[in-house]
């Protein structure tokens, strides 16, 4: 529950950075306890890249998109501190209207479940366009071929006959597909794809990242994808972020993580992946479980299932540093990491 | 304007996709709307065509003529006051669905808006319109309208406004409760991901889905008015004679029950049988409603 109080080295892009969240602290009263969900989060994306975040479930990946673009309800969700900078922006500052000119507009979000993402009682034509008519007062005839031409740019066979379709005619991945239509209608710079492709299966998963990295080429926009599947990160990303227990990890280039991993979370994460090539009697998982958030001890929150600990770790509090150019980590002995 | 423009027209106008889903697939409809639908439509068109289909006056009646059974001249046999039967529960039917209509559906329209809001914004707003609603429930309702008609003086504006006042209070719990499960789903959260502003994610994208039960019940609601306002004419508080209200003419026949027992029996077949129709309606609905959801039903 003690918010990590040492000091960052913070990540630094060089000027290109489009987002960057600095010491983002989220934490959700409840009843048991307060859960520190983010916990002084910092990462940056630069314009037309790629940033994966990738982690556990409950590590607080969709937590910090939702911070970002501030959706949580509050209560019991509280934004204790850090900003978020955007296009020369603090979000953080913004007033409840002026953040809605921001959402949809100049950052779009998809989500993961695309069974229930759409409206089932609208047709996904209106669903479209109802961003366009909103934000940019385009209506009638001109937003219907707006809409045409959205669905055709992301792979929606027959458009002009399909954007008619209630979201149940559509399969998931052709939901998946809707809803990105509607997440770019308005041209925002950056998505936050927070699991996009979870819940569908592999060969439709294949697409999909397909389809953002080839839009997101026509467009230039940048991306922040959360995903748990290091291999969707691995093919998908220019950059990652690794999150543990609402902390981040180790920040990097994707290259850079996974060759040369800088925190034992990280190469724990890395070596549990199946390979196919090689034939193995058992896997290797990572032994242990996450920590209870409610009861988070001072140190590293990885402390109690790290095999290379030493007995400073679990109090010791832990900060990103910067242990090669670009490439940031947690860890406080990362030296011990060895590959 | 042919049949694809005006679809189009309607379809992207201002029409609540919703609504126009239901009215647009009639061949698909269940049986029961169907047939719900038939029997409501043919007693409001017997209302609307009264004028045409019978000869003999409502209100005036003919004294010699009085409490004569169902005959040939008088199908549904004469009053007391010696007016046929057939043309005041004809006459009835166009004041009696009307009746039904704005009960209904006033109450509705305002019950949903401020339920809907209620359960979407939370707050001191929610807590007030809930407390107002335990307030107006706390007292039986036949109780709380006979008083608030007691102030205002008898009359059918009057017996609107008191059911006006009393009845949202039930479509507000129905669509609050609605909209505390579906503020919760993802495609809210995905609108406002989208930068869309409060009202028009209540009123646009989640009233849509959380108006089904409170149409449901609207039909039970409907027939429950009519008898509402029979009741209300028995006190002679209501509709005032000698308008030929149904349950009015019910009241009236129960004097006479044993010398002519068609004057209480036959409009209260009129009640019944429009009730059915309505009720098979609400049936319907439902079950198209939840065909929405589900698309394996």
């Amino acid at each position: 529950m003690s918010a990590n109080t040492a000091p960052q080295s913070l990540p630094k892009s060089d000027g290109a950075s489009l987002l960057t969240v600095t010491e983002l602290t989220t934490e959700f009263r409840t009843a048991g306890g307060t859960i520190v969900a983010n916990n002084r989060v910092s990462l940056w994306v630069e314009a037309a890249k790629i940033l994966g975040i990738v982690g556990e479930s409950g590590s607080g990946k969709s937590v910090l998109c939702r911070s970002i673009l501030r959706l949580l309800p509050s209560p019991p969700a509280h934004i204790m501190g850090g900003e978020v900078w955007f296009n020369g922006r603090d979000l953080f500052k913004l007033s409840e209207a002026e953040m809605q000119a921001v959402r949809g507009v100049e950052i779009g979000m998809i989500f993961q479940d695309p069974m229930t993402s759409l409206n089932p009682v609208w047709r996904i034509g209106d669903q479209i366009t109802e961003g366009l008519r909103v934000h940019k007062g385009i209506t009638g005839k001109e937003a219907r071929q707006i809409g045409i031409e959205l669905l055709h740019k992301v792979g929606i066979p027959s458009p002009q006959t399909r954007i008619d379709d209630y979201p149940h005619r559509l399969s998931g991945g052709m939901r998946q597909r809707v809803v990105i239509a509607m997440a770019i209608a308005s041209q925002p710079k950056l998505l936050l794809a927070d699991e996009p492709t979870t819940a569908l299966d592999v060969t439709i998963q294949d697409q999909i990242l397909a389809l953002m990295l080839q839009l997101q080429e026509q467009t230039g926009m940048a991306i922040i994808l959360v995903s748990h599947d290091m291999g969707v990160v691995a093919e998908t990303t220019d950059r990652v972020a690794v999150m543990y227990a609402g902390q981040v990890m180790e920040l990097a280039t994707t290259d850079a993580m996974f060759r040369n991993p800088q925190h034992p979370y990280t190469l724990g994460l890395l070596n549990s992946i199946p390979r196919i090539e090689r034939k193995v009697d058992r896997l290797i998982p990572m032994q242990g479980q996450p920590p209870n958030l409610l009861k988070l001890s001072r140190g590293c929150p990885f402390a109690n299932r790290c095999p290379v600990a030493t007995p400073d770790c679990a109090e010791t509090p832990i900060a990103l540093r910067e242990v090669e150019p670009g490439h940031y980590s947690a860890c406080l002995y990362p030296e011990r990491v060895s590959a | 304007m042919n049949v694809e423009t005006a679809y189009q027209t309607l379809r992207t106008g201002k029409v609540s996709d919703a609504m126009f889903g239901v009215v647009h697939g009639v061949r698909t409809w269940p049986f029961s709307l169907k047939s719900g639908a038939a029997i409501v439509a043919v007693v409001a068109l017997l209302g609307v065509l009264a004028p045409v289909l019978t000869p003999y006056d409502p209100i005036v009646g003919n004294y010699s003529e009085a409490l004569d059974p169902p005959s040939l001249a008088h199908p549904f046999g004469t009053d007391n006051f010696g007016r046929d039967l057939l043309a005041r529960v004809l006459y009835g039917a166009a004041i009696d669905l009307q009746i039904g209509f704005v009960a209904t559906y006033v109450p509705l329209v305002i019950g949903v808006a401020l339920g809907a809001m209620a359960g979407y914004l939370g707050g001191w707003f929610d807590s007030l319109l809930m407390r107002l609603v335990d307030l107006l429930i706390a007292f039986p309702f036949l109780v709380l309208i006979i008083v608030i008609l007691a102030i205002l003086g008898p009359g059918i504006q009057n017996m609107y406004i008191a059911i006006f006042a009393v009845g949202w209070t039930l479509y507000a719990r129905l669509a609050r409760a609605e909209m505390l499960v579906i503020r919760e789903q993802e495609y809210i959260l995905a609108a406002r991901a989208l930068g869309y502003g409060r009202l028009r994610i209540i009123f646009r994208h989640a009233l849509p889905n959380l108006i089904g039960s409170s149409l449901v019940f609207s039909m039970s609601d409907f027939v429950l008015n009519i008898l509402l306002a029979s009741s209300l004419s028995f006190f002679g508080m209501g509709v005032q004679p000698p308008a030929p209200e149904w349950g009015a003419i019910v009241s009236d026949g129960r004097d006479w029950l044993l010398q002519a027992w068609w004057i209480a029996t036959l409009p209260g077949l009129a009640i019944i049988v429009t009730g059915l129709g309505l009720s098979l309606i609400g049936d319907g609905l439902s079950k198209i409603l939840g065909q929405r959801n589900n698309p394996a039903l």
